[in-house]
């Protein structure tokens, strides 16, 4: 069995070898984790790994060597810390709240999150909606964590293919280069989910939208799927990224809703008035209810993959056999290559939607 | 895990502003160009199968005029040479009805020629004739008009001599 750990420090050591970002080690001692003693196995817990990986964090976690000793050496990427409270902004790196130490009146969990040493709560979406904004009761964590890092490096990418592909056109109309694989993407998001839903007016407003989300998620999607730093986060699988696609699809349906769209939702025509009345606000509800369909799905859909993954390689560390690796490592892979598709899929489906969406509250009056 | 489905506080407002700018940068600088020349390479193709479509009826049509053009030649050709054939046996007819006529006139000419010259030799001959017989004549009657009688008896003799002539 020590060999088997053994054989896994060399092959997490040999993965951390490909990054070049400067790691630092975490030494946790005590705090719960005094328990266990040299050389006696700790029970492995998959769900504390997969919920670690699928939460957003402050630091970047990449390996954790010497997991069953004293001394377990967490190695991580620090990122950048911004705190607003009551005492005003504060900038820190994440390790400067590692090793359990407290910086300014915060310190880290081990799951990466830092946390309010006077017990404030982190602020979230629903204390913004409740108005719980008082700063001696919450802060504001507007860190570059795990999920900002990737979300900038997604813009990057995007930022350098896709400008790239737009000057290849300025040499000749035939594609060549990243033109020649992502061309038919774009024709597919133009002819077989903007062209349905339409016209051609229409098409050249919201094109860019479409084809801004649909890109969007799908690199996203795909860069959780790669299994080493700067990849691997849980970007398109985390409530809050989902929220703000499906808030500003939802800005984009109600804002350019025409007469038509707002006439069948308060008062829908060719019906007596008492069911006029019972319908208007259920079609109401739509308003909330179709963009959060777009959300959880998303949502649901890319954390699952990743739970999944997750849950497949854990069986290797379950049953610590090689039995338990030839069973986990083929379906892993397997579930691996369908994500591939499901990130793709799921990408079709949220852009196809709005699409939808849009084109019904922005379809012309025909009757 | 209430957590995992409450949006966060920061990365919301990252991914608000992140996704605003993204979008508006990618609209500027990707779709709109990458539509712009995806459009424009599709109206160039239309306009080219347009084109090819057109120059394919132009062709068409033009061998179907080629082959009318053709067959009005033809008829043309074929009339001409009618035309010519008409004409080459007229044209042997009235040369055969000239040389016809002519020849009818030469022969006539001639005729009337030879009956011109004829009178005139007659003619001549005839005083030739008169003027020999004169002399012959002189001379006889040198010799045989001695006397008168005899002298008229032979004058009367040989006028009528030569009117019976």
């Amino acid at each position: 069995m020590k060999q088997t750990n053994r054989i896994k420090t060399i092959v997490l050591a040999g993965l951390s070898l490909l990054m070049s970002v400067n790691f630092y080690a975490n030494h946790h001692e005590g705090e719960g984790h005094g328990t266990h003693k040299e050389g006696v196995a700790k029970e492995y817990n998959p769900v504390v790994t997969i919920m670690d990986h699928i939460k957003d964090a402050n630091e970047w976690h990449v390996i954790t060597t010497d997991e069953n000793t004293a001394h377990p050496n967490h190695i991580s990427i620090p990122l950048p810390v911004i705190i607003y409270d009551n005492e005003g902004l504060k900038f820190f790196m994440s390790s400067k709240v590692a090793h359990g130490h407290t910086h300014e009146g915060y310190k880290m969990t081990h799951d990466g999150q830092v946390v309010s040493v006077a017990g404030k709560k982190k602020a979230d979406m629903f204390d913004v909606v409740k108005g719980n904004l008082s700063t001696d009761a919450v802060f504001f964590d507007l860190s570059i964590t795990k999920n900002v890092a990737t979300l900038i490096l997604v813009f990057i990418i995007l930022m350098i293919v896709f400008p790239k592909m737009a000057k290849s056109y300025k040499k000749g109309l035939v594609p060549s280069g990243v033109a020649k694989f992502l061309e038919p993407i774009v024709l597919f998001v133009r002819d077989d989910i903007a062209k349905p839903n339409f016209n051609q007016k229409q098409m050249d407003k919201f094109m860019p939208f479409l084809l801004s989300i649909f890109f969007f998620i799908w690199f996203s999607n795909m860069m959780g799927l790669i299994p080493f730093p700067p990849f691997g986060a849980n970007l398109t699988g985390n409530i809050s990224v989902t929220f703000v696609l499906a808030l500003i699809t939802m800005l984009v349906i109600n804002l350019n809703g025409n007469k038509g769209y707002w006439g069948h939702m308060l008062w829908m025509p060719g019906v007596p008035v008492p069911v006029k009345i019972l319908l208007a606000p259920i079609e109401l509800v739509g308003v909330i209810a179709k963009p959060f369909a777009l959300m959880i799905r998303l949502f649901a859909n890319i954390t699952a993959g990743h739970i999944v993954v997750l849950s497949l390689i854990g069986i290797i560390f379950i049953f610590q056999s090689i039995g338990g690796s030839l069973m986990a490592v083929p379906l892993a892979l397997f579930i691996s290559v369908l994500e591939l598709l499901v990130a793709f899929l799921q990408a079709f489906v949220f852009t196809m939607l709005a699409a939808l969406f849009i084109g019904t509250s922005t379809a012309e009056a025909h009757h | 895990m209430l957590g995992l489905v409450t949006p966060g506080f920061g990365l919301t407002v990252w991914m608000l502003i992140t996704f605003v700018i993204l979008m508006f940068l990618l609209k500027k600088f990707a779709w709109k160009p990458i539509l712009g020349a995806i459009n424009e390479r599709e109206t160039k193709i239309e306009g080219a199968l347009a084109a090819a479509e057109k120059a394919k009826e132009e062709m068409a049509e033009l061998n179907a005029k080629n082959d009318e053009l053709r067959k009005v030649a033809l008829a043309e050709r074929d009339a001409l040479m009618k035309e010519a054939r008409e004409m080459k046996i007229q044209i042997i007819a009235e040369a055969k009805t000239k040389a016809g006529s002519e020849a009818d006139s030469i022969l006539a000419t001639a005729r009337e020629t030879i009956s011109q010259e004829k009178a005139a030799a007659q003619g001549e001959i005839k005083s030739q004739v008169a003027t020999l017989s004169i002399a012959i004549a002189e001379k006889l009657l040198k010799g045989e008009l001695s006397t008168d009688d005899k002298h008229k008896a032979l004058v009367d003799n040989l006028v009528n001599d030569v009117n019976l002539n």
